[in-house]
């Protein structure tokens, strides 16, 4: 059932849809509907994990993580998922993807690293 | 091996996006006690029982992280004497001021191979657990949230892990308690300075100084439990649990403060003594070692950093 004042917001990368209430972050929105889009990390904008490109739009970005988006970015519309509260129907791209730790690859290709 | 003299982990300083949502959640959410702010607007807070002033300080900035981490040591001669060993080791040292931080002494401060600064002090002022000291009652009633007890270690990423590991046993005279191995290839691992079986952990990263967590302890796993439920309550960000290590054997919940710096509370892990032998986690035991229940590796558990 769609809320008459929910937004709609379009993942270019996967043409994924999914419905926003406003005042609602955008990775809150996805995660409630139990949508996979973007990827999510701590939620509060310090790990980068949830970056994103809003293409099309207008929306509220709260305080992120300069280690993750320069101001530079931002004003050209990067931003943390988890920080961005949508007030019109918006269409976005997912930004580079979860930085691997060497353990997870490590562990999950353990033939390939070590001989003995 | 003998015991070090470094007592144990301090405190942590962290930096946070917004300073209010940050002493909400660690005052009210997590039940630290907030002791006092000061000029530059840093934030003190401690465990009901802890007995020194502060050990965790907060600083609203542009990135979330960890500024520092400090180690209390047993007195000044020993201050002394390990700023001369790792300015022999090799290591550059700095000697921050007394007062700097409000309540604490002379800080001696150095960088590890990973990049991350930790300093080490030998005073910092007695305030007491609000229990006194003759006779006192088992707990102090008030306290909010959680209920954590202490400040208890960190989890730090990074990548020259065997720099770390060099430099913590043989100048800082910490154990190796338990490490995770790929090969031949450290890729956590685990030191004490204490009877903790850890005081400070590592996992090996591609990028240096990062922090994965700062854990505090609780009583029981009831408390656990109850930790996760105000987890949920106030819609906190959970990252994993509750569950248990098999890695240390926690009992353990973790989540994240509003700026996505990682926190654990924990309870349950054993007792280390010096003379006890580390233990040994293979690759590919990873998610036993990790998560004891799941037995399954969690990609934003082990790569979500600030």
């Amino acid at each position: 059932m769609t809320d008459l004042a929910a937004l709609e917001i379009l993942i270019t990368d996967t043409g994924e849809r999914f419905a926003c209430t406003p005042g609602e972050n955008l990775l809150k929105a996805m995660e409630r509907l139990n949508r996979r889009g973007i990827p999510v990390g701590c939620r509060g904008g310090g790990c980068g994990v949830c970056k994103i490109r809003v293409r099309r739009g207008q929306y509220t970005a709260l305080k992120m993580s300069r280690a993750h988006v320069s101001a530079e970015e931002e004003a050209s519309g990067v931003g943390l998922a988890c920080r961005i509260l949508p007030t019109s129907d918006l269409e976005l791209q997912v930004q580079g993807s979860l930085r691997k730790s060497v353990l997870t690859q490590r562990a999950r290709t353990p033939t390939s690293t070590q001989s003995s | 091996m003998a015991q070090s003299p470094v007592l144990r982990p301090g405190h942590v300083g962290l930096r946070v996006l917004d300073l209010e949502s940050a002493v909400v959640h660690y005052r009210d959410r997590m039940g630290l006690q907030e002791i006092e702010r000061d000029a530059m607007g840093r934030v003190y807070l401690k465990g009901w029982d802890e007995q020194d002033w502060f050990s965790v300080v907060l600083r609203e900035a542009d990135r979330p992280g960890m500024d520092y981490m400090g180690f209390k040591v047993i007195n000044v001669a020993a201050l002394n004497a390990l700023e001369r060993d790792l300015q022999a080791f090799g290591c550059k040292t700095e000697r921050i001021p007394a007062g700097e931080l409000n309540h604490c002494g002379e800080r001696v401060r150095f960088t590890l191979p990973t990049g991350h600064s930790l300093e080490l002090y030998a005073h910092k002022e007695y305030m007491g657990n609000g229990l006194g000291r003759v006779n006192p009652d088992p707990w102090v009633e008030g306290i909010k949230g959680m209920q954590a007890q202490r400040f208890d270690h960190c989890l730090l990423y990074g990548d020259d892990l065997d720099g770390n590991i060099k430099l913590l046993t043989e100048v800082l005279k910490f154990d190796l308690t338990e490490k995770v191995v790929d090969g031949e290839l450290i890729v956590a691992v685990f030191l004490s300075c204490s009877n903790k079986v850890h005081d400070i952990a590592f996992v090996r990263h591609p990028e240096n100084n990062k922090f994965h967590h700062a854990s505090f302890l609780l009583g029981t796993w009831e408390e656990v439990l109850r930790a996760a439920d105000l987890i949920a309550m106030h819609d906190i960000s959970l990252d994993l649990g509750p569950t248990r290590h098999g890695i240390t054997r926690g009992r353990t919940v973790y989540f994240f403060d509003p700026s996505g710096n990682r926190n654990e509370v924990f309870c349950g892990d054993y007792t280390w003594y010096p003379d006890h032998q580390p233990i040994t986690w293979t690759a590919d035991q990873i998610g036993r070692a990790i998560f004891y229940h799941d037995r399954k590796l969690n990609e934003n558990f082990l790569s979500v950093v600030t």
